[in-house]
C-alpha cells in the first residue's frame, strides 16, 4: 500500500505537471505526425494499398513516440534539481520506478489515442476493435516499464538522446514483434485465435517478467 | 608491464605464474591454430552439395558457440559484480562481453558469407539469425554504456544490470521470432540438412576446431581480465597522485 502510494504521488506530479505545462503530449503529438508522412514520402504507395503495412508503420510511431516522451519524462527532473529531490523522498526506489513508469504509460496511451484515429485516416487502417485497444494496452505497459528503467539510466549520462534507443529498442523486439502481428490480425478483422493463444500472452509474459525485474535492479541504477 | 611497483612480493610471483601460463596458452593457441587450418583446407572432405564454401563451417559454429558462452560468462560475472561489488568480477564481465561481441560479430560476418551462395540471400530473418543479432545490439549497447557513463563506478553497476537484463530478454525474442516466422512464408533454408549429413571426418575436425577457438576464446579472455586490471590500477595510482 505504501509503495502504491508513493508511486501514485509520483505519477501524479508528473501528470499534473504535463497538465500545465502540456509539453511531451504536444511535442509527441507532433512528432507521430511527422513520422507518419515521412513513411508516405518513403513509401509513395498508391492511395489504399498502404494497408499491408499500416501495422508496423503504427508500431514504429509508437515506439518512436515512446523513446521521446520517456526521455524527456526524465530530462525534465534534472531541472532545478528535480532528480535529487525525487531520490531523497522518503519512498523506496521501486515507487519512485512505479511512479515514473505510470506516468509515461498514462502519456503514451493519451498520445496513442489521440493519434490512432489520425492513422486510420492517413493510413487508411480498415477497422478499428477492442482487441486493437487491448494489444496497444499490453504493449504500451511494455514499453513504459523497459523505457523508463533505460531512460533513468540514459538520463545520467552525456548522450542521453542516443543511449535511451541503443538500450531501448534491442530489449523490446518481443513487445514490437507481438504487437505489429496483433494489431495486423485485429485490424484485418479475421480469425483471432493467434492473437489471443500467442501474441497476447507473448505481451503478458514479456510485462509481466519486466514488472518484476526493472523495480528490483532500479535502484542500482541511481547508486554511486 | 614487466616490472609493477608496490606490490608485496607473493602476490607479485604468482602474477608472474599467471603470466607465464598465458605465453604458453598463447603459444599452444597458435599452433592448434595453424592446425585448425590445415584440417580445414587440406584434410577435410570437399562437400558434396555446397562445395568448399562449407569449410567456413569449422570457423563459423565454433565462434558462435564461444561468443554465447562469452555472454553467460558476462551475466554471471555481472550477477557476481551486484553481489560481490569487487572490481575482479567486473573485470572479467567487462572482458567476457568484449570478447563476446568480437566472436559474435565474426560469427555473424561468417554466417552471411556462408549463407549467400547456400541460401541465395545474404541474410534472413529467421530465429536464430535474429537472435544473434538482437544479441549482438545488447551487448555493443552494454560496451557503449561503460564508455558514456559519468563514473566508472557507475559504468560497471549499469552495464552488469544491462547485461542481466540482455541474457533474460534474448529466450522471449528467440519465441517471438519463431512465432513471427511460423506466420510468414518460410524460405528452404538448410543448416540442419547440413549438419545431419555430417561425416566422421567432418565432426572430428570440427571437435577439434571448438578445441583450438576455445584456447584463442580462453587466451583472449585472461588477456583483457588482465589489462583490465592493470588500467584500473593505473586510474587507482592516477587518483592518489590527484589527491596528494
Amino acid at each position: 500500500m505504501e509503495l502504491l502510494r508513493g508511486a501514485l504521488t509520483v505519477a501524479w506530479k508528473d501528470v499534473r505537471l504535463e497538465l500545465r505545462s502540456r509539453e511531451v503530449i504536444a511535442s509527441a503529438l507532433v512528432f507521430g505526425l511527422i513520422v507518419v508522412v515521412v513513411f508516405n514520402f518513403g513509401l509513395n504507395r498508391a492511395p489504399g494499398s498502404l494497408a499491408p503495412v499500416a501495422p508496423g508503420l503504427l508500431w514504429v510511431a509508437y515506439a518512436f513516440i515512446g523513446v521521446l516522451a520517456m526521455n524527456r519524462a526524465f530530462t525534465r527532473e534534472l531541472e532545478h534539481g528535480g532528480l535529487d529531490g525525487l531520490l531523497l523522498a522518503p519512498i523506496s526506489r521501486d515507487a519512485v520506478f512505479l511512479g515514473k513508469m505510470l506516468g509515461s504509460l498514462a502519456f503514451m496511451l493519451v498520445i496513442e489515442a489521440i493519434l490512432l484515429p489520425v492513422f486510420a485516416v492517413m493510413l487508411d487502417l480498415p477497422t478499428l476493435s477492442p482487441a486493437l485497444g487491448l494489444v496497444i494496452l499490453l504493449a504500451t505497459v511494455g514499453f513504459a516499464t523497459v523505457g523508463t528503467f533505460f531512460a533513468g539510466i540514459a538520463v545520467q549520462t552525456r548522450s542521453r538522446e542516443i543511449l535511451l534507443p541503443v538500450l531501448f529498442f534491442p530489449v523490446v523486439v518481443p513487445v514490437i514483434i507481438a504487437a505489429v502481428e496483433a494489431s495486423a490480425l485485429a485490424l484485418q478483422g479475421g480469425p483471432m485465435t493467434a492473437v489471443w493463444t500467442r501474441w497476447a500472452p507473448l505481451l503478458l509474459v514479456f510485462d509481466a517478467l519486466y514488472l518484476v525485474i526493472c523495480p528490483w535492479i532500479f535502484g542500482f541504477v541511481f547508486e554511486g | 608491464m614487466a616490472a609493477i611497483a608496490g606490490r608485496p612480493a607473493g602476490k607479485a610471483s604468482w602474477q608472474r605464474g599467471i603470466r607465464d601460463a598465458r605465453l604458453w596458452l598463447l603459444l599452444i593457441t597458435a599452433v592448434l591454430i595453424l592446425v585448425d587450418g590445415y584440417l580445414i583446407f587440406m584434410v577435410a572432405p570437399t562437400d558434396a552439395v555446397l562445395g568448399h564454401v562449407q569449410r567456413i563451417f569449422y570457423v563459423h559454429v565454433p565462434i558462435s558457440i564461444l561468443s554465447f558462452l562469452g555472454f553467460l560468462i558476462c551475466a554471471v560475472a555481472g550477477i557476481g559484480y551486484l553481489i560481490r561489488r569487487t572490481e575482479r568480477w567486473d573485470r572479467v564481465a567487462h572482458a567476457s562481453a568484449e570478447v563476446g561481441v568480437v566472436f559474435v560479430t565474426l560469427a555473424l560476418v561468417t554466417g552471411i558469407i556462408w549463407a549467400r551462395p547456400v541460401w541465395n540471400a545474404w541474410w534472413q530473418w529467421e530465429p536464430r539469425l535474429t537472435t544473434t543479432l538482437i544479441l549482438w545490439f545488447i551487448y555493443v549497447a552494454y560496451l557503449m554504456i561503460r564508455q558514456y557513463a559519468p563514473t566508472p563506478q557507475q559504468g560497471r553497476t549499469w552495464s552488469a544490470v544491462v547485461g542481466i537484463i540482455g541474457f533474460v530478454d534474448v529466450p522471449i525474442v528467440y519465441y517471438s521470432v519463431q512465432w513471427w516466422q511460423s506466420i510468414h512464408p518460410k524460405q528452404v533454408i538448410g543448416p540442419a540438412a547440413a549438419e545431419g549429413a555430417l561425416e566422421p571426418i567432418m565432426a572430428q575436425i570440427l571437435v577439434f576446431s571448438l578445441v583450438a577457438t576455445l584456447a584463442l576464446f580462453t587466451y583472449l579472455l585472461l588477456e583483457r581480465v588482465a589489462l583490465r586490471g592493470i588500467e584500473d590500477r593505473l586510474s587507482h595510482l592516477r587518483r592518489e597522485g590527484n589527491t596528494d
